[in-house]
């Protein structure tokens, strides 16, 4: 039997996505009927709030802008509260599928923390440059942590168990890439198993990826750092989170 | 050293000194923050005091101009004072971070109330 819908929540950080999160919201529920759909505005100044709320989610307004780590880890506290069982990440901007979310569940069965990967095998996703090879350091290091193989770490599109979302409520962090590099490391060294799932991603509904190499190497630059201090911080092991509750 | 100079030194730290204990009497500075503008100007009352002292310091140490004593320590208090408030800073960070998730639950579930009282006054 696959994971139930009734016990997983969506959680979508949103800012200033008035245009998208609409939409994106609607098709949550037309392809996973049942499910609980929470939007954390993070803080826009938009009517991002009142378009979710339309379409029939539940909103959490942070007062200030905290990022996609302050945005996650309310939906993490708020999935502990309420008895969810799974918290599945989705961005606000339409560029992850909804109908992926069933193949994230799956995989829970025997995982505690599933990614969509963008690049194995699906869909048309590609990068290039010094961007690419970003992805490609970090992959390769947190593969080595994570001790399984992952093709892209930095995806938004994750799906986290009941023991990662007892993790999260916690020990989700909020600095620079925390939401997807640092809390993989802190996931993996609180012996949590992680896998990952091919999926699609479809193009973003507005801007274009950035191909600037100086912040390509930027990017790469804090990457690492974050990684770096990542792996030297002391361990937060599982029980200590679930006392912590 | 002429009598002014040595006046002017002890001034100086006296003036630090009591800047520091009139703003911890009256709240403007909590304690542990004042620590180390305490044992800045402590020391520099002594050393105002007791020039030897400085001479002393620097010999044992095995600086030979003593005044780089002076610059070394301060220097090094501000150091610590600038970590300390980076510290302070990441900290309230933190608990300002906890505090918005907490507002945004709790805004959450008052919605939650209040639809449900009007939907139990409308019934």
């Amino acid at each position: 039997m696959p994971t139930p819908l009734d016990s997983t929540l969506i959680v979508m950080p949103a800012f200033n996505e008035q245009e998208s999160v609409g939409d994106v919201v609607r098709e949550v529920f037309e392809k996973l009927p049942g499910v609980t759909c929470l939007v954390v505005n993070d803080g826009s100044s938009d009517a991002t709030s009142d378009r979710a709320r339309e379409a029939g989610a539940l909103v959490a307004e942070l007062p200030f802008n905290l990022g996609v780590g302050g945005a996650m880890r309310v939906g993490f506290r708020y999935a502990v509260d309420h008895g969810f069982d799974n918290v599945v990440q989705i961005d606000s901007d339409g560029q992850h599928d909804p109908s992926n979310v069933r193949a994230l569940l799956d995989q829970l069965e025997n995982a505690d923390l599933v990614l969509g990967a963008r690049f194995a095998g699906e869909g048309s996703y590609r990068v290039s440059g010094p961007r690419r090879w970003a992805m490609v350091v970090l992959s390769t290091f947190l593969s080595r942590t994570a001790k399984t193989r992952l093709t892209d770490t930095t995806s938004g599109f994750r799906a986290s168990g009941p023991r990662a979302v007892r993790l999260f409520a916690v020990h989700y962090p909020a600095e620079y890439l925390g939401d997807t590099i640092e809390s993989l490391v802190i996931a993996a060294r609180a012996k949590c198993i992680i896998t990952q799932v091919p999926v699609s991603m479809r193009p973003r509904a507005g801007g274009v990826p950035s191909h600037n190499p100086f912040k390509a190497a930027a990017y790469l630059g804090r990457a690492s750092m974050a990684l770096a201090f990542a792996l030297i911080r002391p361990p937060v092991p599982l029980y200590n989170a679930e006392a912590g509750r | 050293m002429t009598i002014t100079s040595y006046i002017f030194g002890v001034l100086a730290a006296l003036l630090t000194l009591g800047v520091v204990i009139e703003m911890l009497r009256r709240h403007r500075l909590r304690e542990r923050h004042a620590i180390w503008w305490l044992v800045a100007g402590t020391l520099a009352l002594v050393v105002g005091v007791f020039p030897g002292v400085l001479v002393w310091a620097a010999g044992v140490i095995g600086i030979e101009v003593p005044l780089n004593l002076v610059f070394f320590v301060s220097v090094a208090v501000l150091f610590l004072v600038c970590i300390q408030h980076s510290a302070e800073l990441t900290a309230l960070e933190a608990k300002a971070r906890t505090l918005a998730e907490s507002v945004a639950l709790n805004q959450l579930r008052i919605e939650k109330l209040e639809k449900r009282i009007l939907d139990d006054e409308s019934r």
